[in-house]
């Protein structure tokens, strides 16, 4: 058996799929889901002879048909109210926004319907779907295709805004989003789509949403980030261990609603944390961990809670997107700081 | 030069605006029992409508947008939808509601403040209220499409009003029903006013129909106020839809003869003149006069109508009344299928909050 990238299966029994990247694994994921409930269909533009821009779902409409993978005219609000319509009729709709930078069309979807379908029917009717969207910068690519707004969806309640950053946990966190009940926005870091490979076991065994992973343990420091900036978070923490200071990773993983007692939990135990996010600060999601951290384990603090963020400005066009991403020296300062106080 | 495409959009009207036959009337005319039936529940839903404004007025509902004027379109919608069919109305379609089997007291509830109104429990596929105009017709093509995707012969009717088309949302949904040949009928309640802004200004389009042709649907204007011609559309377009034959586009004309709703003062852009000449094109009226002239009616069977109404708006005010609110914590539990951890602390201080200050409601 191949997957659609072409790499081998190794012994069927453990459905270890070797050398998977990010993308491979929603690809992985979507199948899986396709062939095992016939509910599940794709829309989106560009995705079924195409096999999207980014090739996330190659294969599938010759895998599973034209009715279940469906080309979109070229309109994002229409993509994300179809859906909604869709998942009312108990299909489990995972429709693909081409950019996160095209999605705004179909935000007054996603916030006065998709979200409050199950309240404002007193749960007659709700909507089970997936809003997929690459998102961040990183890639030299052109204007509006850069941007982290994953806070702009973080707000609405009644969605949950989930972020993978790696093969196994896009595998994982993309199985739950589709058999979740309520609707997700799955937003897939693009910078790391092709970035690292994993063994991925393709067997259909869902991740917890609503949960952070803490991805390295460490007793002087919490760092604490999400999505593509997780790989320079872990390569600080490397940094960091050469220097003598241990370092806790957490991936939030699903940034609303937003799991406090894991992120409090390690604060009271390291004292200190650091947030680290590609999106601009103002109002960004590292702001809602910091206040909680400020009103929950105030005194567990031994210094101020430190954020490395992206800036307040529009993303830079490429050539200078570097200045703007967090980098890893970046993140071992900002730690340095807060080991000094 | 060689020309490549050229349109029509046919307009169709029975009755005179006082009730007389232009000429022969569609096969529906002679199902007396319907015709009757669509009558009362004009009066139904007009005496429904008078009594939500009183109730507002007195401080006994919230804001409520009138469907006076506007009877006959829903009513046909509700006669001529299949009980399997689904429909995805906008804010303004109570006669289809009430025929669809939503109580009026679930119709009080919603405009009333509270969500347990758009819980229907007789027809739990239809899409709840829309209020951020044409947004539905997103959702009406969802739906149309579950039904393709599974090979059902279901078909979807979606209500728009006249300044809903000028939203990307309605002409993207009509346009995705011809690309993918889907079973939805799109009926636009063209009631000349957008809150105050005027037909004229949304489209220099001579009709709004004819925005379906650039979408590769058929489109049909019918004079709303006219019983028979709205009922010949909405079953012909059915039936293409139900035979696999595709969507269309029905522009229903008709007048707002209420304000847009009750927070709204129409005088302040709109003469008396106007809404005078609309009141003579009554649809209700002018399906009165038809049958009261073909036999069918007589002032002892409005009488006795009336009261019946009356009577049945009286039980739903009365029941809507009596209903307690729900407790505070239904804004908690009815936000995900299963409360998230993150919201366990929110839910309990709202349970504590209400419990502290005696609330009242159900249990929490």
């Amino acid at each position: 058996m191949n997957t659609p990238s072409g790499q081998t299966v190794t012994p069927p029994e453990s459905r270890a799929v070797n050398n998977v990247t990010l993308v491979e694994a929603v690809n992985m994921a979507l199948a899986w889901e396709m062939e095992h409930d016939e509910n599940v269909v794709l829309l989106g533009e560009d995705i079924a002879t195409n096999g999207g821009v980014f090739r996330a779902t190659v294969g599938l409409k010759e895998r599973f048909g034209y009715r279940r993978v469906m080309d979109t005219p070229l309109a994002e609000n229409l993509i994300a109210g179809t859906a909604i319509g869709m998942a009312t009729q108990g299909l489990r709709p995972v429709a693909e926004f081409q950019f996160m930078g095209f999605i705004y069309a179909g935000m007054e979807q996603m916030i006065s319907h998709a979200a409050r379908m199950r309240n404002r029917t007193r749960g007659r009717l709700h909507c089970p779907l997936v809003y997929r969207a690459p998102f961040g910068g990183g890639i030299h690519a052109p204007e509006h295709h850069s941007e982290s707004t994953e806070a702009l969806f973080a707000h609405v309640p009644g969605l949950r805004v989930v972020i993978p950053s790696s093969p196994q946990r896009a595998y994982g966190l993309l199985l739950a989003a589709i058999r979740n009940p309520d609707p997700v926005v799955f937003l897939e870091p693009k910078r790391i789509y092709r970035a690292v490979t994993q063994s991925v076991a393709d067997d259909g065994e869902a991740l917890r949403l609503d949960t952070c992973f803490t991805l390295r343990e460490g007793e002087d420091v919490t760092l604490i980030s999400w999505g593509a900036s997780i790989l320079e978070t872990l390569q600080a923490a490397d940094k960091l261990a050469e220097q003598g200071v241990s370092a806790e990773v957490i991936d939030v993983a699903t940034i609303s609603p937003l799991d406090r007692e894991t992120l409090l939990c390690s604060v009271a135990k390291t004292g200190r944390a650091v947030i680290v996010h590609e999106a601009c600060r103002n109002g960004g999601v590292g702001a809602e961990v910091a206040a909680s951290i400020a009103e929950a384990a105030f005194l567990d603090l031994q210094a101020p809670v430190v954020r490395v963020t992206g800036y307040d400005t529009i993303m830079p066009y490429y050539r200078n997107e570097q200045a703007y991403l967090p980098q890893v020296d970046d993140i071992v300062e900002a730690v340095e700081q807060v080991i000094a106080l | 030069m060689r020309q490549r495409h050229e349109f029509h959009v046919d307009s169709t009207r029975y009755l005179d605006d006082r009730g007389k036959p232009l000429g022969e009337l569609p096969p529906q005319a002679g199902d007396v029992d319907r015709v009757l039936a669509a009558y009362r529940n004009m009066v139904l839903t007009r005496t429904f409508d008078a009594k939500t404004i009183a109730l507002q007025r007195t401080g006994k509902c919230g804001t409520y947008p009138s469907v006076l004027g506007h009877e006959v379109i829903g009513t046909v919608i509700g006669q001529s939808l299949k009980k399997t069919d689904v429909f995805v109305p906008y804010y303004r379609d109570q006669a289809a509601h009430i025929l669809r089997g939503v109580s009026l007291t679930e119709l009080l509830l919603y405009w009333g403040g509270d969500e347990r109104g758009s819980a229907w429990k007789n027809c739990p596929e239809d899409l709840p209220i829309a209020v951020p105009i044409a947004t539905q017709c997103c959702h009406a093509v969802g739906v149309a499409s579950a039904f393709r995707i599974r090979g059902e012969k279901r078909a979807v009717v979606c209500c728009v009003g006249d300044g809903g088309t000028s939203k990307g949302d309605f002409l993207e949904s009509i346009n995705l029903a011809g690309a993918w040949h889907l079973p939805v009928v799109f009926v636009v309640v063209n009631n000349q006013w957008a809150i105050s802004t005027p037909r004229s200004v949304q489209s220099s389009a001579d009709t709004i129909a004819q925005k379906a042709i650039g979408a590769g649907l058929p489109g049909h204007v019918v004079d709303g106020n006219d019983y028979f011609a709205v009922t010949e559309a909405v079953d012909q377009a059915l039936e293409r839809a139900h035979g696999g034959k595709g969507a269309s586009v029905i522009e229903a004309v008709t007048y707002r003869l209420g304000d847009h709703t009750t927070a709204d003062d129409a005088t302040r852009y709109r003469s008396a003149d106007a809404l005078k000449k609309a009141w003579e094109k009554d649809g209700l009226k002018r399906l009165q006069n038809y049958l009261h002239d073909t036999g069918n009616w007589n002032p002892e069977q409005e009488k006795q109508l009336q009261a019946d109404c009356k009577q049945t708006v009286d039980q739903a005010v009365e029941a809507y009344l009596a209903t307690e609110p729900e407790p505070p914590t239904a804004m908690v539990d009815y936000l995900f299928e299963t409360l998230p951890v993150a919201l366990q602390g929110q839910r309990a201080r709202i349970a504590d909050k209400h419990r502290a200050r005696g609330g009242q409601g159900g249990s929490v």
